[in-house]
């Protein structure tokens, strides 16, 4: 396996989409530092410390060691051959990132932060989790490598995340429901940064999307970066060509960006990413942030953002609680403006279509998550027409939706 | 023109003490009880005052603060709201320095340039806002100078010899040193500690140092006065705010009476030694 930037050096064109962030972690004019002064020499610690493990072989081959071994990479790139035919137009290829340990593309980033961490000599990892699924992930790795972990989870989420919560506690972390606001995955990531703030000696933050102030953005990119390389060699191998278009929701944007990042200069591959609509894009229910929101600064990053007219950041719904989160990382905002990237949205109820459909069809169960692309491949795979090739990210399982999609059903299990 | 903060602290100077510093968020409880703890805060021993402006997400701040921005917000407390309460305070006093302390975003909204001077028209003299350090602040600190708005920088417990030049750059009025590694709030301020980091930020800086986050008490307060050149009290006086709310008793009476007792040790401070 090679480094976790570019398999092969991108092709160096007029505008080098690769190239980003800056020095000051700007992607045009998104990113940033947004932290507190105490947090300032911290984030710039861990910049220095993560460009140092690029050039550091002995890092490298134990984080690939660990891919392979531990995580189960590479994930396999699968032809989902009945929904192509459902859908009548290109083929559709899935990463499987369902099959890794844990059960998501989450554990790509934790493995590699958890060296950083170790690298840097820190003794206690914190993390902020939604749905729980990157609690579970950081959760596993600190289990691994006998480090303490403290996961900050809204209390609204604790609740409805049951399972989640009882996993990351069998894995030995400890989960801190957050009560401050309105009890969700914004709000634990502000409980996290003020953990942060105030164990600066010790604890390392542990920021599962590509999110959060440079370098987060960057490097959580980088280390998810492997799926979308992989994804390229398997498809030469699979189809002889680069795909027409690659696909993957988003919610802080860490599965899509790891998928788009490879392909980014190859401009005859289209980046289509799915924001979730929840209610709908006339309501005021929805997570999509690109396509409901403006920019704005939260979380240490300038990005578009969930915000009223008074520049107070709005709540996010989603049925997806991955993708329950009024913000997006920085990398997105600016692929959008710049147009390299496109930006759909998919409802709650186009998503719980979706995810019967990829069960029923492909004997296959997405997450939530996942399945707000999977509604998309119908149009997407149309436009792209047949002989043409499209893979989505199906960036995670759907078990422990498992209830909240029968609630939705009015099931009782 | 010599700007409130500088011919206030020239004055304090003068008398040998330090300045007290009383922090309240704008619109909390509501708009009509916020303005009439504002219009008391110098008479009851206010030096300066730092104003609040909410916002949803204040990553800094401990519960007490985080609770406060949230019943101003309920309230309908707005940036335009915040300037509108300086402006009336104002209407009555043209010396007390003005600083408002938040986060960067509903300024992101607003637009820097015209924030900078409806601020300065309503009679602001600083801003300290939390997220925004000095790699990111250049477009504001444009916007400020403009207006002649004094863009008050932090120095904390992690800011080291190498860094300060670079959070000192562009820094006028005062420094404001965070004395504990934390939230608001939450840890206590140890004055001896805090000493050596005055002195080394106030010969940096040739500015006067304001110490804050971790002082609740006169007894603490009065410790921090022997060595800095102003205390800042936030959390506990919001807490008055919460604890009058509660029992039901008349909020400004409770928040004025506190800073009265705070106020008065800062000012005793360097003719009565008090034991930290």
């Amino acid at each position: 396996m090679n480094a976790p930037t570019h398999p092969q050096a991108p092709p160096a064109t007029p505008n080098d989409f690769a190239a980003y962030p800056d020095a000051n972690g700007r992607f045009g004019e998104f990113g940033g530092r947004y932290v507190a002064e105490t947090l300032m020499p911290l984030v710039l610690d861990l910049e220095a410390a993560y460009l140092a493990t690029k050039e550091d072989a002995a890092f490298q081959a134990e984080l690939n060691g660990l891919l392979t071994h531990y995580v189960g990479r590479p994930s396999p790139l699968y032809f989902a051959e009945r929904l192509t035919d459902h859908f009548g137009g290109a083929k559709i290829y899935f990463k499987r990132e369902d099959l890794n340990h844990t059960g998501a593309h989450k554990i790509n980033n934790c493995i590699g932060q958890i060296l950083l961490a170790r690298r840097m000599g820190k003794t206690r990892i914190i993390a902020e989790t939604g749905a729980g699924q990157h609690g579970v992930a950081t959760a596993t790795v600190c289990a691994r490598f006998g480090l303490p972990c403290v996961v900050y989870m809204g209390a609204v989420d604790v609740a409805r995340q049951r399972p989640n919560v009882f996993r990351m506690n069998l894995l030995g972390a400890e989960v801190t429901p957050v009560t401050s606001g309105a009890s969700t995955l914004k709000d634990a990531m502000n409980e996290a940064l003020r953990d942060w703030v105030t164990n600066v000696e010790d604890t390392y933050y542990l920021i599962g999307s590509a999110a959060g102030p440079h370098p987060y953005p960057m490097m959580v990119r980088d280390f998810q970066a492997i799926m979308g390389r992989e994804i390229r060699e398997q498809i030469i191998e699979a189809e002889g060509r680069l795909p027409d278009a690659v696909v993957a929701c988003v919610g802080g944007g860490s599965n899509a960006i790891g998928t788009f990042h490879p392909f980014l200069n190859d401009e005859q591959v289209r980046i289509i990413g799915v924001e979730a609509a929840g209610d709908g894009m006339g309501t005021d229910r929805h997570a999509a942030a690109i396509n409901g929101g403006r920019p704005g600064v939260l979380h240490g990053n300038k990005t578009y953002l969930l915000q009223d007219a008074e520049g107070q950041i709005t709540e996010a719904h989603s049925i997806s609680a991955g993708l329950d989160y009024p913000g997006i990382g920085p990398e997105h905002s600016w692929l959008h403006d710049v147009g390299r990237a496109q930006y759909l949205t998919c409802t709650d109820t186009e998503a719980l279509d979706a995810f019967k459909l990829c069960a029923e069809l492909e004997g296959i169960i997405p997450a939530l998550e996942s399945a707000h692309a999977i509604a998309r491949l119908s149009d997407i795979a149309r436009d792209v027409g047949k002989g043409g090739v499209v893979v989505m990210n199906l960036s995670g399982r759907g078990d422990k939706d498992v209830a909240t999609v029968a609630d939705h059903l009015g099931r009782t299990i | 023109m010599k700007s409130r903060i500088d011919a206030r602290f020239a004055a304090l100077k003068a008398e040998d003490r330090a300045a007290f510093v009383a922090y309240v968020m704008a619109g909390d409880p509501n708009r009509a009880t916020a303005l009439e703890i504002l219009k008391g805060l110098p008479a009851a021993g206010a030096d300066l005052i730092e104003l609040g402006f909410p916002f949803s997400d204040p990553m800094a701040e401990g519960p007490p603060i985080q609770k406060a921005a949230q019943r101003a917000l309920k309230d309908g407390m707005t940036l335009k709201g915040v300037l509108d309460l300086a402006a009336e305070f104002r209407q009555g006093d043209d010396t007390t320095p003005l600083i408002m302390m938040g986060y960067l975003n509903p300024l992101v909204t607003w637009g820097f340039e015209a924030f900078a001077q409806a601020a300065a028209a309503a009679g602001i003299d600083g801003l300290i806002i939390v997220d925004c350090p000095p790699e990111e602040a250049d477009p504001l600190a444009d916007a400020l100078d403009a207006a002649d708005i004094s863009l008050i920088r932090l120095a904390t417990p992690t800011t080291d010899d190498k860094r300060l030049p670079v959070v000192l750059r562009r820094t006028s009025g005062f420094v404001y040193y965070v004395s504990v590694t934390g939230v608001t709030g939450a840890k206590e301020a140890d004055a001896e500690a805090v000493r050596p980091a005055v002195a080394r930020i106030r010969a940096a800086s040739g500015l006067p140092v304001a110490v804050g986050f971790g002082i609740r008490t006169p007894e603490r307060a009065g410790a921090i006065a022997q060595v800095a050149d102003a205390a800042v009290v936030g959390s506990a006086l919001v807490d008055e705010v919460a604890e009058a709310l509660e029992r039901n008793e008349d909020v400004t009476a409770r928040v004025l009476s506190k800073v009265q007792s705070l106020a008065k040790a800062v000012r005793s401070a360097r003719t009565t030694p008090v034991s930290a």
